[in-house]
This record gives structure tokens, C-alpha cells and sequence, in this order.
């Protein structure tokens, strides 16, 4: 075999794909610690701090359309994965069981870890909403504007969430998606861990917890900013 | 003994072969002697229904003391029953209370064919094995003992994972059908001894094909295998799997 025909069926073995969801999957966590961390600008006083913070991305050019294209490649590169091995497993078992059950610790088997597929799927419906919604809802264009101190004129974001969020509408939807999301964390978290290899016997019950914490308060944080703003109407 | 015997209510899985329709049937077995094994209270039926002319219950065991790895028993929904660390051969009546209805269930998995009832064929462990769970030795006049120094901790890791009885309830437990506890603590096992070291790099890219060969499931970390291993070993045979792979794929330059 050649090098790229051998690195081929590697990358899709059943420990490559595992590997690589796991890979994915840390790149979007850190992507979503990046993005809470972003949007938690909107709770300042500086009603132009989060416009700022969008114009200073977009100030990086080509870079930041290489990074926003390689986050959309690691988004469907991960949930093609993953509903492969939802396919998988269920060809793997035709007939099932009559009684299901668990035998508790140390399985890590929740309704978090089996539902994976479902809170994935949601993710990616939320996610192509969220997108048109933001990435590419009204621009400058449109008169979403905002003039700073200096005279420059930045994209108004801030304008496009408060809108968004002054609807009940799209409160509970964007807390339902980030609820689901939670679940998906709380299995994920600690499963890209265990995919990557990077497990100790006697660290997992603490990995395990610690990737709780995590994906809670990542889910607190993008649930509390929509409601937030709807009845703060964002910053002053 | 003066314990109070048991009737125990039982739905178990009848198939007469590979092909045939199967379905639960109930029965009812009386005077269950609480220190009866799970095995012997079956034998009891079976002794039964032999005596009322009825096909016995067809189901694997050999050593009945946990380790050979041949009983296979799914109760109600747990490959070896609820007892941790046993395997269902000496999983004990009194853990159940009189009266209890239990259903028995064998391992689910299109790797495992069912051949009979609660018989299934577990070639495809064997297959594995054979793919890289070994290492190769040299005929010839035996080496000198102790020629090849093991550091004690890394001796103690490999036993915890060569603990395995190639039973299967790894994969019977599984949502997802996988044999990956039992493929990585062969690996894992190997990989920690000098002996294991020349082969080391085949040894696990042939398991894991061999493994997904066979048409079990990809692993999602659900950790349900080490729950229902009767010898409790531990996923991080898992995780040493992945590392081992990944270092295969990078190093080899064949
Ligand atoms: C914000 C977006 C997302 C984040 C942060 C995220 C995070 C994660 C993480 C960390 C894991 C664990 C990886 C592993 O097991 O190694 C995971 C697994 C999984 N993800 Fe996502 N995910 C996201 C979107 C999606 C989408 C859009 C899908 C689409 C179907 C999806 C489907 C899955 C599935 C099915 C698994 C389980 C894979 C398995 O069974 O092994 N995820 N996700
Ligand atoms: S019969 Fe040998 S392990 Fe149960």
C-alpha cells in the first residue's frame, strides 16, 4: 500500500474514526469556549464591545476565512462521523434485546451517551439556523450599523441579537438547542478524552466528573445570555 | 438446610437453530435452593422439562467457577446478571427474592450467530486473536528463564488485562455490539511486556481490521463493558488500544 492509501484506511478503521471524532469534538469545545467567551462581551456597560470584538475578527482577513471554512469542515466532518457509527452500530445488532438494562458505575452509559445522535442531529439543524440567522443575516448593507467614538463604522451585530432575542419566540428555541447541547457535553466531553487515549484508570471517575462541570456550565452560559437579553434588552 | 427454598418465574429466549423463529417461553421453576448458582437452577429445569419429555434449555458452561469464559447468560438486560466481577456461572440465587420473574436472554450480536437457544458462536474472538494476539516464538532449545527483565508495575498491568476470559459480555453489553474492551486488553496486555514489542506494530492495525471484519460496532465510550466484565477490566484497555494504533500508523514505514 502507499502512504496516502494507508493513511486512508487508517482515518476510517474504527479506532481512526474514533480518534477523529475525538479530535472534532475538542476542536468544537474549545470552539464554544471561544465563542461563550466572545458573547459574554454583550453584558458590559460598552454597548460597542461586541461589535468591536466581531470587527477585530473580521480584521484578520484571509486568516479568518480559513478558520471560519475550517470550522464548517470540522462540523460536518463530525457529524458525518458520527451518524456512520450510529449506522454502524445499528447494523451490528439486528435482533435486540427484549429487557434493556445497565449495571450502573463504572459504566458511563447515561441518556446523555444514548442519545448522541438526536442531540447531534439537533445541533446541526441549530447550528444552519444560527448561521443564516448571525453569519449571514442583515449587514451593513441593510443599515446594521454602528458609528464609534472615532467615526468608523462597524458591523452592528449587537442590533441583530437584541432583535432576535426580543422575541419569546426565539428565546425558547435557542435555550431548547443549547439544553440538548448540554447533554451532548455531558457524554462528549469526557468521551473525546476517552477517544483520544488520554485515559488513566484511576483518573476517569474524575475526568468524568470534571467534563459534568464543564458541559454545565458552558450550557448555563448560553442559556443565561438569550434570556438575558430579553429582558435587559442587551447593554445600555 | 433449613433455607427456605425459592420459585423463581423465567422468560427465557427458545430457538430451535440459526434460521428458526425464536420467542420467550415461561416457566416456573419451584424449590430453588438459594445457594444454588444460576447455572444449577437451570440444570434443575432442565433435569424437569427432561422428565416431562420437553427439549432442555440449551445453554454454554464448562468450568463453573468463572473462568473459562463459556456461560453466557443476558438477565434481565445484563450479560452475567447484577452481581459485579462474576460471571453469570457464579452469580448465586440468593440475590434474587422469591417470586422474582427473570428474563433470560442470550448474547446479542450478528458477530455472535446464535446457534441454539442461549448458545452463541464466539468464533469471531477466535479470529481476532488469531489476527495479532500473540507473539511469535523461535522452536528450538528453550530460553534462559527470567532472560528478559519485566518491571514489576508494568507486569501487574499487563495480568489485570490478561484477566480476560474471552467470554463476551463486552460485546453483549454494548449498545453498539463492539468488541473493543476485549480486542484492546489483548493489546494492551501485549503491549506491555518485552515480548510483545517485535509484533507490536502489526499486531493492532490486524486486530482492529480483524475486529471490524467480523461486523461488530464502533466503541462510543458508553463504558457498559467494564460494568458487566466479570474481571473488571477497565477501559483504559481501550485507550491504550487508540494510543497503541495511532503510534503504529505514524512509526510504520513498511
Ligand atoms: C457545537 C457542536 C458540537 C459539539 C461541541 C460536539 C461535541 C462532541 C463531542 C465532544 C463528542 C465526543 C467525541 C468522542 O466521542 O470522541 C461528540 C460526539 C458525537 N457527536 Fe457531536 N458535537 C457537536 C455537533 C454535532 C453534530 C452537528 C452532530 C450531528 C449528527 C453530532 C453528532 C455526534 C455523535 C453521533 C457523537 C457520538 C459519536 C460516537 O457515538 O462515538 N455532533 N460530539
Ligand atoms: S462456566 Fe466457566 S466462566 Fe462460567
Amino acid at each position: 500500500m502507499n502512504n496516502q492509501s494507508r493513511l486512508f484506511s487508517a482515518l476510517t478503521s474504527q479506532v481512526g474514526r474514533k480518534v477523529l471524532t475525538g479530535i472534532t469534538g475538542v476542536l468544537l469545545v474549545l470552539y464554544l469556549i471561544a465563542h461563550i467567551s466572545g458573547n459574554l462581551s454583550l453584558l458590559g456597560n460598552d454597548p460597542t464591545a461586541f461589535n468591536k470584538y466581531g470587527a477585530f475578527l473580521h480584521g484578520f482577513g484571509k486568516l479568518f476565512y480559513l478558520v471560519e471554512i475550517g470550522l464548517g469542515v470540522t462540523i460536518l466532518l463530525h457529524a458525518y462521523i458520527g451518524i456512520t457509527i450510529w449506522m454502524r452500530k445499528r447494523a451490528a445488532r439486528k435482533q435486540g434485546y427484549a429487557v434493556h438494562g445497565s449495571k450502573g458505575a463504572p459504566s458511563k452509559q447515561s441518556i446523555s451517551s444514548r442519545t448522541m445522535i438526536i442531540t447531534g442531529t439537533v445541533m446541526l439543524v441549530f447550528i444552519t439556523v444560527h448561521v443564516l440567522q448571525f453569519r449571514f443575516g442583515p449587514g451593513e448593507a441593510e443599515g446594521y450599523v454602528q458609528t464609534l467614538s472615532d467615526g468608523t463604522k462597524i458591523h452592528d451585530l449587537r442590533r441583530i441579537t437584541v432583535e432576535t432575542f426580543s422575541h419569546i419566540g426565539w428565546v425558547v428555541f435557542y435555550v431548547g438547542a443549547v439544553l440538548l447541547l448540554g447533554f451532548h457535553l455531558r457524554h462528549g466531553i469526557w468521551s473525546m478524552l476517552q477517544s483520544l487515549g488520554a485515559m488513566k484508570p484511576r483518573a476517569s471517575g474524575t475526568i468524568y466528573a470534571l467534563a459534568f462541570i464543564l458541559a454545565i456550565i458552558l450550557a448555563a452560559a448560553f442559556i443565561f445570555l438569550p434570556i438575558w437579553i430579553h429582558f435587559q434588552g442587551g447593554a445600555a | 438446610m433449613a433455607d427456605k427454598l425459592m420459585t423463581i418465574n423465567l422468560k427465557v429466549w427458545r430457538q430451535d437453530g440459526p434460521d428458526k423463529p425464536g420467542r420467550l417461553a415461561p416457566y416456573t421453576v419451584e424449590g430453588v435452593n438459594p445457594h444454588m448458582s444460576f447455572l444449577e437452577m437451570f440444570d434443575l429445569l432442565n433435569e424437569r422439562l427432561i422428565l416431562r419429555g420437553e427439549e432442555p434449555i440449551e445453554f454454554d458452561s464448562d468450568c463453573r467457577e468463572g473462568i473459562c469464559g463459556s456461560c453466557s447468560m443476558v438477565i434481565n438486560g445484563i450479560p452475567h446478571g447484577p452481581h459485579r466481577g462474576t460471571a453469570v456461572c457464579q452469580l448465586h440465587m440468593r440475590h434474587y427474592r422469591d417470586g422474582d420473574t427473570l428474563t433470560v436472554e442470550p448474547w446479542r450480536a450478528n458477530a455472535f450467530p446464535l446457534i441454539k437457544d442461549l448458545v452463541v458462536d464466539r468464533g469471531a474472538f477466535d479470529r481476532i486473536i488469531a489476527a495479532g494476539g500473540f507473539v511469535s516464538v523461535n522452536t528450538g532449545s528453550a530460553p534462559d528463564a527470567n532472560s528478559l527483565p519485566v518491571e514489576k508495575a508494568a507486569s501487574d498491568a499487563a495480568f489485570d488485562f490478561a484477566a480476560c476470559i474471552g467470554c463476551g459480555a463486552c460485546v453483549a453489553a454494548c449498545p453498539n455490539a463492539s468488541a473493543s474492551l476485549f480486542t484492546g486488553a489483548k493489546i494492551a496486555h501485549l503491549s506491555l511486556y518485552p515480548q510483545g514489542e517485535p509484533e507490536r506494530r502489526r499486531r493492532v492495525i490486524a486486530m482492529v481490521n480483524q475486529m471490524e471484519a467480523e461486523g461488530f460496532g464502533d466503541c462510543s465510550n458508553h463504558g457498559e463493558c467494564e460494568a458487566v466484565c466479570p474481571k473488571q477490566i477497565s477501559i483504559s484497555a481501550i485507550a491504550i488500544m487508540r494510543r497503541e494504533y495511532v503510534k503504529a500508523v505514524v512509526a510504520s514505514n513498511d
